[in-house]
């Protein structure tokens, strides 16, 4: 049931959701929201999880896809107090554990720092484990959750955020507009004799470069754990 | 039972009863992998059958490519919910080359460049319904769907058609692969919607 909307940008909102019993979640894994209509019909589609387990409220980022069938609905008609059937956690590749006390790297292109964000709010307070997020949106104002980021960033040494921005920087930006580069993970992401487990999250051509970037500075193909969305 | 959504109608697009329950057709062709795609030079790549008792049955790249091919327009569904009806790809079948393999095997562990497995039956590699496939509407299939080859077993979610394949372990008891693993479906028939365990 939803209990509450939150607008995160022009075309995003966060759907807080009430649901009847939760078994908990790592912070990564989706859920499967199943919508039925009237007479019967039923699509279902995978969300993020955007935040850890909240007793029995989870919360969901979703990016509204113009002419998409379920996330404009999820994003604007969906009303408070409304029902939808939700099935999860599912996924367990690309989970933090936050026991794991080594460096993190997530990079992120656009509602790809869904479940990087997750990891981030899971770690607060818990872990001490040093995260760094490298963030790749078209502009200033595509930005998901930019105030708790900045805010968590100066309170917390541990985590560092960093942004990329491919067709409009803000002006005090050293950093013309354009997509993700090798210096870019160099300037802001861990080395490879680190040893960082890497999430990289977004669009498939995102994800395809940056895990080759990564790939070909030397990091360990087995510590890159990609999640893609995208294409329909 | 089914909660009802108040105020959803949905779009639905007539399929001729060719979308699996709980699926949607794209006509793109989106890309679900877990890590890196991997770069696997021609000149280095084989494809090997291992028996269960060890027997290794392998084909270089020209050798595989030189076997009869087929061509194939199959559905494929992809447990994360899309389906795209009408794919062409060409490929040798498996019944081709597990034609000479001497094995009482029931099972089949899948292994790819990159780490990746996945399991399933062995008869569903044979009679027609599985490929290592190498080409996809015409062309060289691109890494990111798999290529240099990968497996083609459309009648299952797409995540047992193993891209950047490299061979299989024929074994007498079942073995969970990668996704099998981390809790999806050890057969995932889309039919059945077999998508999570206990489906």
């Amino acid at each position: 049931m939803l209990l509450e909307r939150r607008t995160e940008s022009p075309s995003a909102r966060t759907l807080v959701l009430q649901v009847d019993e939760w078994a908990g979640h790592l912070p990564g894994q989706h859920v499967d929201v199943r919508l039925t209509a009237e007479d019967g019909y039923q699509t279902a589609r995978s969300y993020s999880l955007a935040a850890p387990p909240d007793g029995d409220r989870l919360e969901i980022t979703v990016q509204r896809a113009d002419g998409g069938e379920v996330s404009p609905f999820l994003a604007d008609d969906l009303e408070v107090g409304d029902r939808v059937e939700l099935r999860g956690p599912l996924g367990g590749w690309f989970v933090w554990r936050p026991e794991d006390p080594g460096p993190v790297l997530l990079v992120a292109g656009g509602s790809g720092v869904v479940p990087l964000m997750a990891m981030i709010r899971a770690r607060a307070g818990v872990s001490r484990a040093p995260f760094r997020l490298i963030y790749s949106v078209r502009t200033p104002e595509d930005r998901l959750y930019a105030a708790e980021l900045r805010r968590r960033a100066a309170e917390d040494g541990g985590l560092d955020v960093s942004y990329v921005y491919t067709r409009e920087a803000p002006a005090d930006s050293p950093r013309p507009p354009g997509r993700i580069r090798a210096d870019d993970l160099v300037t802001h992401g861990w080395p490879p004799d680190f040893e960082p487990t890497c999430f990289v999250c977004g669009p498939t051509p995102l994800v395809e470069a940056v895990a080759g970037l990564l790939v070909g500075w030397g990091h360990d193909p087995g510590r890159i754990r990609t999640e893609r969305f995208g294409g329909s | 039972m089914s909660v009802f959504t108040r105020g959803f109608h949905g779009r639905r697009r007539d399929d001729d009863g060719r979308l699996p329950p709980g699926q949607y057709l794209t006509d793109d062709f989106p890309v679900l992998s877990a890590g890196p795609t991997p770069e696997v030079p021609l000149d280095r790549w084989a494809f090997t059958i291992r028996t269960e008792s060890g027997d290794e049955h392998a084909w270089s790249w020209a050798e595989l490519t030189a076997l009869p091919t087929e061509s194939v327009t199959v559905d494929l569904h992809c447990v994360t919910r899309w389906s795209k009806l009408d794919t062409d790809w060409r490929g040798v079948s498996l019944d081709a080359l597990l034609e000479d393999v001497e094995t009482a095997a029931d099972f089949a562990l899948v292994h790819s460049y990159g780490g990746y497995t996945t399991n399933l039956p062995l008869e569903d590699l044979l009679d027609g319904r599985a490929w290592v496939a190498f080409e996809y509407d015409g062309e060289g299939l691109a890494a990111e769907h798999g290529g240099p080859a990968r497996l083609l077993v459309p009648h299952l979610y797409l995540w047992k058609s193993a891209k950047w394949v490299r061979g299989l372990d024929l074994l007498l008891q079942d073995e969970p692969g990668f996704w099998e693993q981390l809790g999806y479906h050890d057969y995932g028939d889309p039919w059945r919607e077999q998508r999570y365990q206990g489906d």
